[in-house]
């Protein structure tokens, strides 16, 4: 190391944003799920591991604690932590191509370990819900093979309909009934159907607090950075059916009133550009991200992702929780109801541009995308449009200087698109 | 045994050029539909006379699907997109698409928009076979399938014509084991390429035809003297074993297939369209029946299935087509690779790739395998 590399390492670092009192709950919230999982299983409960979008309304009515592998993944790859893992998953049989998520959670299926990331305990169950994506299926099939323990399936059937058919309700309203019964049995609990409403009544009101935060990023300029979205959805994935969740959403809500009375923004820049957001978060590149948006003053207003975990269901009805479920994701809907949407949130949110993550761990997010950016530019007037080449975890598929260049040259696309729209 | 060659060759033609084929058929005023892998309710077309002709793509570079489909997307998808953007299946009317996998979710709409002059027809399988609703779904499924096949090819499907053509399926399937067992017998005549020709073949014809000749090869088969195989036997799994320089390389090495778990091929007949009240309840039937790597399986049965394969074909390797960028076949690999190798079988993973592309590699790895044994 040269004089002017030690000069340059030894300067001080700049100090880190303090975190808002809801980011401190929120993580707190986080970190108390991970640890009573892990006391649950100390005291000899079975706890079981979940796909991000399985009705947690069950579990919770079964007093059942559940991790989620997802998350999970998405937390040791946002801690740069995902190196070993990737490598011990790929040097046993996984080839470099499936989800780094899956990667991940395999490996940690071995060597239980990822610490100084919180750790989720050893199995006794899987949830299975494929409406997320259908290669969560093979995957915990491998999980529940390795540990030899028992997967609990819904299949949420992809809607090639603009809407869920009464044939898909009948057959996921018969699997929760099965899985209910099922999951009962196995882990020694009583279901009550008068809680499992409660449940879904406490997940309904979490459900709105959440969208009237979402919400709050009509506003212009928006008195949140559309990143942080990204930074609740821990509780909004693991704790949506608890109260504490909304003690979260109550306390952001408070703080984004402030920001709009003081004429703040959790956004650290001017507001500029106000963008959609594609896909997963780039989260071993979040903060690079956020740093080059901030750059060019582009907000993410909006995004898909985090809509996912916004349910709108009766509480009380399996029907129409079955409908929810099977119709949030876009990755388990039509192309045309996924393009009706983005134009619906483009309009209500102002957006000036939509930024793809062309996420090479996800094919069912990756496969329709590129006729999908066609089709929102050309519903929303041209509305101009970027991708870049990412990975939701595997930092080894991500170029810093392809997103900066792109980013650059997409400010500058967004400006004269603008000043086209205000000029005629 | 002339006849037998004969036959052979027949089905070597017609594997090597479908859109002939194709054009035969639309000359004979036959309406055609497209069926994508890997399993669609074929027959409901077939009993109303239309044929059910299979897309796997072709080995050919992509330049036109790029505009929908990354590259690191099935090659098989990625090629179909290709060949339906670029007309080649002008004269298919529809297809019909499983959203079986991740890929095939999306191309369902892919293709929907991106070839405008060919109808699709998407449907999903249930995942979730456990219980009996799944099948009442699946019935639900199909009947939307078969609705809008009479739509669009403005036919009326009879359950009686689907019953029928229910048989001649069966009795293909039937065929289809008989062949891949005489095979064994006589890997001298029916080497890794013929063995493959033969059943890529089954893909564009109509069954009733392919079933004709089958039934002659097979007596041919059986009339000839069994074959004393000097050489060592392979399984192969996966989607396809194609392009046919893969095989010739086991040819190569004096490598037969004594048996195989692909898509393209056996997993097409090991399961039967069993009895039932109706039709279409028993072709839903079948697919709650399959062992398959695209279905939901907890014990993930493809292990065991694998392990019956070796041992009944007396077979001393598996190689492993590894479809590139196919997820849920490389997700059962991380199962069964160490099972089987636990159990003392080599297991040999070649990526198969549908874009020109020299084996070397493959080439090389191959032969060590054969030195091995």
């Amino acid at each position: 190391m040269n004089e002017q590399n030690m000069s340059q390492a030894a300067a001080p670092a700049k100090p880190k944003r303090p975190k808002s009192k809801s980011q401190l709950m929120a993580g707190a919230l986080l970190d108390k799920a991970y640890n009573d999982t892990l006391e649950a299983k100390a005291r000899g409960e079975k706890i079981g591991w979940a796909t991000s979008l399985f009705p947690q309304e069950i579990a919770e009515t079964l007093g059942l604690h559940i991790v989620y592998p997802e998350n999970h993944g998405a937390a040791i790859a946002a801690k740069k932590l995902a190196a070993p893992f990737l490598e011990y998953a790929e040097a046993h049989d996984c080839n470099n191509d499936l989800c780094s998520y899956a990667k991940i959670d395999i490996a940690y299926a071995d060597l239980f370990d990822c610490s100084p990331a919180s750790n989720m305990a050893r199995p006794d169950f899987l949830l299975i819900g494929n409406n997320g994506c259908n290669e969560i299926t093979k995957w915990f099939e491998v999980v529940g093979r390795k540990l030899e323990i028992p997967t609990f399936m819904i299949d949420f059937t992809y809607n090639h309909m603009p809407y869920v058919t009464d044939s898909r309700v009948r057959y996921i309203k018969a699997q929760i009934e099965q899985v209910i019964k099922d999951l009962s049995a196995f882990t020694g609990t009583v279901w009550d159907p008068d809680k499992f409403a409660e449940i879904m009544g406490i997940s309904t009101e979490n459900r709105n607090l959440w969208e009237q935060v979402a919400d709050y990023l009509e506003r212009q300029p928006s008195p949140l950075s559309g990143f942080d979205l990204f930074n609740y959805m821990g509780p909004m994935v693991f704790t949506r059916g608890r109260r504490e969740t909304g003690d979260v959403m109550r306390q952001l809500i408070a703080e984004v009133e402030e920001h709009i009375k003081n004429g703040t923004s959790t956004f650290p820049a001017r507001e500029e550009f106000r963008v959609f957001w594609e896909g997963i978060a780039c989260w071993p590149y979040l903060s690079h991200n956020l740093k080059t948006l901030k750059k060019y003053g582009i907000n993410v207003c909006a995004t898909a992702y985090a809509r996912a975990w916004s349910l709108d269901y009766t509480p009380g009805d399996i029907e129409s929780l079955a409908r929810a479920y099977a119709f949030t994701s876009s990755n388990n809907i039509l192309l045309e109801e996924s393009v009706r949407r983005r134009k619906e949130w483009n309009t209500k949110f102002h957006i000036d541009g939509t930024i793809y993550h062309v996420n090479r761990a996800c094919k069912v997010m990756v496969c329709q995308q590129q006729e999908l950016m066609r089709q929102v530019s050309e519903a929303c007037n041209g509305l101009p449009y970027m991708s870049f080449d990412g990975d939701q975890a595997d930092f080894r598929n991500f170029s810093e200087a392809q997103f900066e260049t792109r980013i650059e040259a997409f400010a500058e696309l967004m400006r004269k698109h603008k000043e086209g729209r205000i000029h005629g | 045994m002339a006849n037998l060659q004969d036959k052979l060759q027949e089905l070597k033609e017609i594997a090597a050029n479908p859109r002939k084929q194709l054009e035969q058929y639309l000359s004979k005023g036959k309406q055609v539909i497209g069926t994508f892998p890997y399993y669609t309710p074929e027959v409901l077309a077939d009993a109303a006379g239309i044929v059910p002709m299979g897309m796997w793509g072709a080995q050919t570079g992509i330049s036109q699907a790029r505009k929908y489909l990354v590259a690191f997307a099935c090659p098989i998808m990625q090629s179909c997109m290709e060949l339906g953007l670029r007309g080649t299946y002008r004269g298919v009317k529809a297809v019909m698409i499983p959203s079986m996998c991740d890929t095939l979710r999306c191309v369902t709409q892919d293709f929907k928009l991106g070839v405008k002059d060919i109808a699709c027809i998407p449907f999903t399988y249930p995942q979730n076979r456990k219980i009996p609703e799944a099948a009442t779904y699946l019935k639900a499924e199909f009947t939307q399938v078969k609705e809008r096949i009479e739509e669009i090819y403005q036919v009326s499907i009879e359950e009686e014509a689907v019953e029928k053509s229910i048989g001649i399926y069966n009795e293909h399937n039937a065929q289809m084991r008989r062949f891949a067992r005489l095979a064994n017998a006589h890997l001298d005549v029916v080497t890794p390429i013929v063995r493959h020709e033969v059943f890529k073949s089954a893909w564009f014809m109509t069954k009733a035809e392919h079933l004709e000749t089958m039934k002659e090869i097979n007596d041919g088969l059986e009339a000839l003297p069994a074959h004393v195989f000097a050489g060592k036997k392979v399984i192969l799994t996966g989607i396809t074993a194609e392009p046919e320089g893969l095989l010739q390389i086991l040819e190569d090495q004096n490598l037969a297939v004594a048996g195989d778990d692909l898509a393209q091929e056996m997993r097409q007949y090991r399961t039967d369209i069993p009895e039932g009240d109706d039709s279409i309840g028993r072709l839903a039937g079948q697919w709650m029946n399959r062992i398959d790597p695209m279905a939901h399986d907890d014990e993930i049965r493809r292990l065991e299935l694998l392990e019956n394969l070796m041992k009944e074909n007396d077979a001393q390797a598996l190689i492993v087509c590894l479809m590139k960028f196919c997820d849920p076949e490389e997700y059962e690999f991380v199962a069964y690779n160490q099972y089987l190798k636990g159990l003392g079988y080599p297991v040999l993973s070649i990526d198969i790739d549908q874009q020109p592309a020299a084996y070397d590699q493959a080439r090389t790895r191959i032969q060590t395998l054969a030195e091995m044994l």
